[in-house]
């Protein structure tokens, strides 16, 4: 799955950030390295951007971005 | 040493850490704070007086490597790497040490004269976050100190540690990060040609080392600033600041 | 020397073709990733977390600050709220203030008289000069020793950044990048600052659209304006509480509607002058933090006024001696300034201005806040002397010049769009080191306003609602 895709409360551990260039290091920079574990927190009101935390910081990403991140669900907290 | 020279000492750090709030709390000036990454986007200066040494402290833009995405980023990273303050403070954010520790890393790579500050200690205590900072120290190989810059916590031990690293009192062992066989293999390969261009001027490794993460803007940068040398800074840094806009 | 430069420009070339060859994908990658390691490693033998890692506290605010519910509305709400405290709080001391200057005038007038000063003199000085500079206190100074502090609270407990989640949409509609909602509350206080403050945009097509669009938030200089006209024209029909709730309903209009010019100009302008796509685009959302209320409430209070003063003194000050002389110097039997205002009246009414208004938004082209005064001071010097202790006779003053409610939303719908001051242009050319961007930041927001005020000119008169 990819970042887009996950709903809140979703933590998932990344695989692959499909992104070159510029982006792809600020992306490595604030933390969504491969391995790493993000959770999705929220999405804004308009439905995009989506707030994720990786690296105990909150980060929001648009949608180009966030579905090029892909990784593993790897647990699901729907309290 | 003579003692009326002015220490340079330059303010680094990820957005939003408190750089601008240590340096109001130690200058007595008004540089604007926010609670937002990317308030502070050029160069502000300030002096301080510690025990009959002048320091001059420089509050840079926040910025999360020194791989610059932005012009405020640029800003700050040319300063550091440019500047050569003479100690540069990494102000961490002690409630998200991983992310802020990668910039730190990065800093020693380039310079041993680094104090690393954990700021932002009460929200740690706050939030249950505990920092052994002798640990880190000692993982580190520079001083770390643990601060508030809101609460004007912490500082008399800062002074302290700056007035001795430009005494030459303290001698730091930053960590150095031994990449894989392969990065290290091109590093040396680099090492030898880079010398060759920059001389003594900036450290080789650390700079072949860039040149492979893709920073080429630096090597622009250094060209540029050998062609240059004896401008002031200021003229330097309103120069680079407009850069990314001139391709239109 | 020419040879060894371009020698040495070919080994940094040759330098770089060895590092670009080395260089690969996953190299970078690991580089960053070995980074990422050892200070995973190192945090994890130095930090512990004695209670959950989470920060369940922003957590719950964001839910209700980021609601698709609450999002939008809280955004309006805190936008009324700062205006409201800013236009209630401000009016007790703007006319104490005012009351004082003139009280004061008559002993200063008194005192040149009493030296047998030539009335030249006491023109420069005292009408001119201390007219200007204590016009700009008084008007400028207790607005904006309470909006910046109540700013600076949102600000510093962390609000803007969720303004920029909540709004980052509209901006990619249209083209722009969503930092420039932080780019464009930086405008609130100084667009002259906030163009400096686009350097946190990563993409230059975008870091330029948020630099032309600027001078569509009100800034520092044209609160006061704004101010003043929404207050004496917009909500004449209402008394105390409710007059105060519809003036600040006016401002929030007018800056909802400078919102709306930002997003036109930067779709137009992404479609055309700077087309492209958005480009990439994160946002840091920190943790809410109590701000210090005292600290900040004074410090920024304190700056502001100071910044205010400052200001009246270096800009206000000369602004109104040059006033009082072109105002005072004759050629035949009218002054310079009377032949700019004739000259421009004919144009100015089209826009539902007059002459005067017109003159002083161009001899305010070096700063917002001179704008009001110098027109006050073209009003005063032609008519009988007035004097002005309060603002029911400086709205007298209006009226007597032939003002409707349509010559005051104009004004302020002027000084909305028109073109960005001069320290502002300086700082625009600073940037972007050009000449001719320069000239479209100055160029876009005149037509614009030039635009806006004619259309609504000729359909309120043509509707006959005035
Ligand atoms: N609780 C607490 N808050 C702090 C401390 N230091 C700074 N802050 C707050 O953190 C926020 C950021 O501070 P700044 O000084 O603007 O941060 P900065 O590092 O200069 O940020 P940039 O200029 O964006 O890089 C402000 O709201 C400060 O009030 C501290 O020690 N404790
Ligand atoms: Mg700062």
């Amino acid at each position: 799955m990819n970042l887009y895709e996950g709903n809140k409360g979703d933590r998932i551990r990344i695989k692959e950030v499909a992104i070159e260039g510029v982006m792809r290091r600020r992306l490595l920079d604030l933390g969504f390295v491969p391995g790493a574990i993000v959770d999705v927190l929220k999405k804004s009101p308009l439905g995009d951007p989506i707030a994720f935390r990786v690296s105990h910081t909150t980060i929001a990403l648009r949608k180009e971005e966030s579905i090029k991140i892909t990784g593993e669900l790897i647990q699901h907290d729907n309290e | 040493m003579t003692t009326n020279e002015v220490y340079r000492i330059a303010l680094a750090g990820n957005p939003n850490t408190g750089k601008s709030t240590l340096f109001n709390a130690l200058t007595g000036l008004k540089q604007h704070t926010g609670n937002w990454a990317g308030k502070t986007v050029s160069l502000a200066e300030g002096s301080v007086h510690y025990k009959k040494s002048t320091y001059r402290l420089i509050d840079l833009p926040g910025t999360y490597s020194l791989y610059s995405n932005s012009t405020d980023e640029e800003v700050a990273r040319n300063y550091i790497v440019f500047e050569k303050p003479h100690v540069t403070l990494v102000v961490l954010d002690a409630t998200s040490l991983e992310r802020n520790l990668n910039l730190a890393l990065q800093v020693m790579e380039m310079t041993s004269n680094v104090i690393v500050c954990v700021n932002l200690i009460d929200e740690a205590k706050k939030r249950g976050i505990e920092i052994d900072e002798l640990k880190l120290m000692r993982q580190l190989g520079v001083p770390v100190l643990k601060i508030s810059a809101r609460n004007k916590t912490g500082f008399p031990a800062l002074l302290d540690t700056i007035d001795r690293m430009i005494r030459g009192e303290i001698t730091t062992s930053p960590y150095a990060i031994q990449y894989n066989d392969e990065i290290e293999g091109k590093i040396s390969e680099l090492v030898p040609n880079v010398k060759k261009l920059v001389g003594d001027r900036f450290p080789s490794r650390w700079i072949a080392l860039r040149l492979l993460d893709g920073d080429t803007s630096l090597l622009d940068e250094i060209q540029k600033r050998m062609h240059q040398e004896e401008e002031s800074t200021w003229n330097t840094v309103q120069k680079t600041s407009g850069s990314h806009l001139e391709n239109f | 020397m020419e040879y060894s430069s371009e020698n040495e420009r070919q080994s940094f070339r040759e330098l770089l073709n060895q590092a670009n060859e080395l260089s690969t994908s996953s190299l970078r990658d690991e580089v960053v990733s070995s980074l990422y390691q050892t200070s995973q490693q190192i945090c994890s033998r130095t930090v512990r977390f004695t209670k959950s890692k989470e920060d369940k506290k922003t957590e719950r605010l964001d839910a209700v600050f980021t609601s698709p519910i609450w999002g939008f509305p809280i955004m309006l709400a805190m936008l009324g709220l700062i205006f409201y405290l800013t236009i209630a709080g401000a009016n007790v001391p703007s006319s104490m203030l005012a009351s004082f200057f003139t009280w004061l005038e008559d002993y200063i007038s008194m005192a040149f008289f009493a030296l047998n000063s030539p009335d030249w003199l006491h023109g420069v000085l005292v009408l001119g000069l201390y007219r200007g500079t204590t016009w700009v206190i008084s008007v400028m100074l207790p607005p904006m020793a309470i909006f910046f502090p109540t700013f600076a609270l949102l600000e510093s407990y962390g609000y803007l950044p969720r303004v920029a989640f909540n709004m980052d949409r509209l901006f990619k509609k249209v083209g722009a990048h969503g930092k420039q909602s932080l780019t464009m509350a930086m405008g609130f206080g100084c667009n002259a600052a906030a163009v400096l403050s686009t350097r946190i945009i990563e993409s230059p097509r975008e870091r330029m659209l948020a630099i032309l669009t600027n001078n569509f938030v009100p800034c520092n200089g044209r609160w006061g304006t704004l101010i003043v006209l929404a207050s004496l024209f917009m909500a004449a029909g209402f008394t105390g509480g409710m007059k105060t709730l519809v003036s600040s309903g006016v401002i929030v209009g007018i800056v909802i509607f400078g919102i709306f010019v930002t997003f036109v100009v930067s779709w137009v302008l992404s479609k055309t002058m700077l087309k492209g796509v958005p480009t990439h685009y994160t946002l840091e959302l920190p943790p809410y933090r109590r701000p210090k209320f005292f600290d900040t409430v004074v410090r920024s209070s304190l700056n502001k006024s100071y910044a205010v003063l400052m200001r009246a003194i270096k800009i206000a000050a000369p602004a109104g001696i040059l006033t009082w002389v072109f105002a005072n110097i004759y050629i035949g039997d009218t002054s310079i300034f009377m032949y700019g205002v004739n000259f421009l009246d004919p144009f100015a009414q089209s826009l539902g201005l007059d002459g005067y208004i017109m003159l002083a938004f161009i001899l305010g082209l070096p700063a917002n806040e001179v704008v009001l005064p110098i027109l006050l001071m073209g009003y005063l010097s032609t008519g009988s002397m007035l004097e002005v202790d309060n603002l029911a006779d400086l709205k007298n003053i209006f009226l007597d010049q032939g003002w409707t409610w349509l010559t005051a939303l104009n004004m302020m719908l002027f000084s909305l769009l028109h073109y960005p001051c001069g320290t502002t242009l300086i700082n625009i050319y600073k940037e972007t080191k050009s000449y001719k961007w320069t000239f479209v930041a100055f160029l876009i927001p005149t037509v614009i306003a030039i635009g806006v005020t004619f259309a609504v000119a000729q359909l309120v008169r043509g509707m006959g609602w005035v």
